[in-house]
C-alpha cells in the first residue's frame, strides 16, 4: 500500500503549478468508478459544509472495497486517491495506514477540520468501517 | 474629490502580502474586514502603555484604562446616535449581542402563545438564539419570506404581525444577498402593535450610516471585526427603557451592586449587562476603527463601494453561465453567484490558488440557499479598499475556472 502512496507522490512531483495539480485531480475524478445513484442517499452521505461525499464499503474476499463520490470535482479527485490507497485492502491494513501522501503532495489543507469538505470525515469513516469489519470477522 | 484607494490601501498592512505568489485580492469582507494601522496601533499601544483591569482598582493605570473604555462607549454612542451611553452595551460581537437579548427578552416576555418574527434571510446567529428561546418558553417563530430578487415581502410581514407578536428580529443587510432591508418601515409597522424590533446590523455598520434614533430601533447589534475593528468586541444597543426592564443575561463581576448569599442586586445600566472583565482593549480598537471610518467619510465610502458594485456586477454578468443571487434594488457590495454546473467549492479552490479570497458555501444562511434550491454560492464581498483592478482579476479567475471545469 505504501508503494501506491509513493506512486502518487511521484505522479504529483512533475507539477510545479497548483492549477496543474488541480487539473490532474479533475482528470482523476473522471476515472473514479461511477457510484450507483441509488447509494447516494443520506445513509451513505458524509456531510461537509462545503462539499458532500458519499461512501460505501463492501467486504469482498475478506478485503474492503470502497466506492465513493462527491458533488465537487476537486474533492472527488482526492476521494479517488484515497480509494486508490485504501480500497481492496484487508481491514487491518486500512487501520494501520498512515496517509502520508496527502501531506507530501501538498493537499494537507484539504483534510483539515476547518475545510469541512467531507474528506477528513471520509478518512475517519473508512477507518471505522475497517475496524467494524475486523471486529465482525474476528467474531465469526 | 476622488477616492484615493491606493493611499487608503497603504493603511492596511495585510493587503500588501502575496498569496500563492499573487498579490492578495481580499473579497471576504462580509466574513471579516482587515484592520487599518490606526486600529492595530491603538491596540498595541494599549497593551504597551495602559493595560489594567477596568472599574476595579484605585491605581493610576486602572483609572486610565476605565477612562479609555468609557470614552470608547461614548464614541460608539455618538457614531450610532444613541441617546445615552447607558444604551450602549459592549459584548463579544453580534452573536453575543443577539444571544444576550434573546435570553433576557425571552425570560421577561416570551411564553406559550407568543410569537417572535424573524426573516428568511437571517444569518444563523439571528435564527438559532430565537429558536432556542422559543423552544424553552413554548413560543413560536414566524418567518418573513423574501422574493426572487432577495427582497423581503412586506405584505407578508404585515400579515404576520399580531397581538401575539412580542418581538421582531431582522437583519439590516443580508450577508449572503447584500439586500438592504427597509428596517425603518419594519420598525414603524411593528410599533403600531407596540412590538419592539431588534436589528442585526453586522453587515450594515461597515457600509451605511446608522442612526438608531432616526430608525427608532429598539435594539441594534453589531460586531467590531466586521467594521475594521478588532475581534471579540461588539455592541448591543437598546433603548434605555427596554434595557431597564430586562433581567441580566450573565452573572459575574461588575454587573452586580451588592452580593450576598441571600440576595444579589444588580448594577445600573449599562453595567448590568457587562459581566466579568470586558474586552476593554477591543472596545478602544473599535473606537479607533469608527474614528478611521469617520475620517474617510461614510458617504464617500458608500459612493465608492457603489461604483465597485456596479462595476463588479457588470463584469460578472459577462462570464458565461454565471448567475447572481440577490438582485435587490437596494443592495451593498456583496455578490453571491454560481456558475452553471460548477461547484462553488471547486471554483473557490482555484480562485484561492490565484490569490483571490472569496467565501464559498452557505454563508451561515442555509434557509437562503434552500429558498433558491442550491447548496451554496461563491460570495465576493467588497470593501472600500478593494479596486476595479481586483475585480478584473476575479473576472479573469472565473474564466480560468470555467476553462477547467466548464
Amino acid at each position: 500500500m505504501n508503494e501506491i502512496q509513493e506512486e502518487i507522490i511521484a505522479e504529483f512531483e512533475v507539477f510545479e503549478d497548483w492549477l496543474d495539480k488541480y487539473n490532474y485531480l479533475i482528470e482523476l475524478s473522471n476515472d473514479l468508478p461511477i457510484m450507483d445513484p441509488k447509494y447516494k442517499t443520506s445513509e451513505y452521505l458524509i456531510n461537509g459544509c462545503q462539499s458532500k461525499v458519499w461512501l460505501r464499503a463492501d467486504l469482498v474476499d475478506e478485503k474492503i472495497r470502497f466506492t465513493a463520490d462527491s458533488d465537487a470535482i476537486i474533492t472527488k479527485g482526492i476521494v479517488s486517491l484515497l480509494i486508490r490507497v485504501l480500497s481492496d485492502r484487508y481491514p487491518a491494513e486500512i487501520m494501520d495506514t498512515d496517509l502520508v501522501f496527502i501531506d507530501r503532495i501538498g493537499l494537507r489543507e484539504n483534510l483539515s477540520p476547518t475545510r469541512s469538505n467531507g474528506l477528513l470525515s471520509m478518512v475517519k469513516q473508512m477507518k471505522l468501517y475497517a475496524l467494524a469489519y475486523k471486529t465482525k470477522m474476528a467474531q465469526q | 474629490m476622488d477616492f484615493e484607494v491606493d493611499k487608503i490601501r497603504q493603511d492596511f498592512p495585510l493587503l500588501s502580502q502575496k498569496v500563492h505568489g499573487h498579490p492578495i485580492v481580499y473579497f471576504d469582507n462580509g466574513a471579516t474586514t482587515q484592520k487599518p494601522r490606526q486600529v492595530i496601533d491603538t491596540v498595541r499601544r494599549y497593551y504597551e502603555e495602559e493595560n489594567a483591569s477596568i472599574h476595579r482598582g484605585v491605581h493610576f493605570l486602572s483609572e486610565r484604562s476605565t477612562e479609555t473604555y468609557e470614552k470608547a462607549r461614548e464614541k460608539v454612542r455618538k457614531y450610532i446616535n444613541a441617546a445615552s451611553t447607558n444604551e450602549v452595551i459592549f459584548t463579544s460581537g453580534t452573536t453575543g449581542s443577539i444571544n444576550a437579548l434573546a435570553f433576557s427578552f425571552g425570560e421577561k416576555h416570551l411564553g406559550p402563545g407568543t410569537e417572535v418574527i424573524i426573516s428568511e434571510m437571517e444569518h444563523h446567529s439571528n435564527i438559532v438564539p430565537w429558536q432556542m428561546v422559543c423552544e424553552r418558553k413554548g413560543a413560536s417563530l414566524k418567518v418573513i419570506p423574501f422574493n426572487t430578487k432577495g427582497e423581503l415581502v412586506m405584505a407578508e410581514f404585515k400579515k404576520l404581525l399580531s397581538d401575539r407578536t412580542r418581538i421582531v428580529a431582522v437583519t439590516h443587510i443580508s450577508n449572503s444577498l447584500g439586500t438592504i432591508n427597509p428596517v425603518k418601515d419594519i420598525i414603524r409597522l411593528a410599533h403600531k402593535f407596540e412590538v419592539p424590533v431588534l436589528v442585526d446590523g453586522a453587515q450594515a455598520l461597515p457600509h451605511e450610516s446608522i442612526d438608531v434614533q432616526d430608525l427608532d430601533a429598539d435594539f441594534y447589534a453589531f460586531s467590531g471585526h466586521k467594521v475594521y475593528g478588532p475581534n471579540g468586541i461588539g455592541v448591543l444597543y437598546g433603548k434605555e427603557k427596554n434595557l431597564y426592564d430586562l433581567p441580566p443575561y450573565q452573572g459575574g463581576g461588575d454587573m452586580v451592586d451588592c452580593v450576598s448569599f441571600e440576595k444579589t442586586t444588580y448594577n445600573q445600566l449599562p453595567y448590568k449587562f457587562e459581566a466579568g472583565t470586558m474586552n476593554y482593549i477591543g472596545a478602544s480598537g473599535l473606537a479607533a476603527a469608527l474614528d478611521y471610518i469617520s475620517e474617510i467619510g461614510l458617504k464617500r465610502i458608500r459612493d465608492y463601494e457603489r461604483s465597485l458594485l456596479e462595476y463588479a456586477t457588470m463584469k460578472l454578468m459577462t462570464v458565461p453561465g454565471l448567475e447572481i443571487y440577490g438582485n435587490a434594488a437596494k443592495k451593498i457590495s456583496i455578490l453571491s453567484f454560481l456558475m452553471d454546473g460548477i461547484h462553488p467549492y471547486d471554483a473557490g479552490m482555484v480562485l484561492d490558488k490565484l490569490g483571490i479570497a472569496v467565501r464559498t458555501g452557505t454563508h451561515c444562511t442555509q434557509p437562503v440557499m434552500d429558498h433558491f434550491k442550491i447548496t451554496g454560492t461563491l460570495r465576493a464581498s467588497l470593501a472600500f479598499y478593494n479596486t476595479t483592478g481586483e475585480i478584473d482579476r476575479l473576472h479573469a479567475g472565473l474564466h480560468r475556472v470555467r476553462d477547467m471545469f466548464g
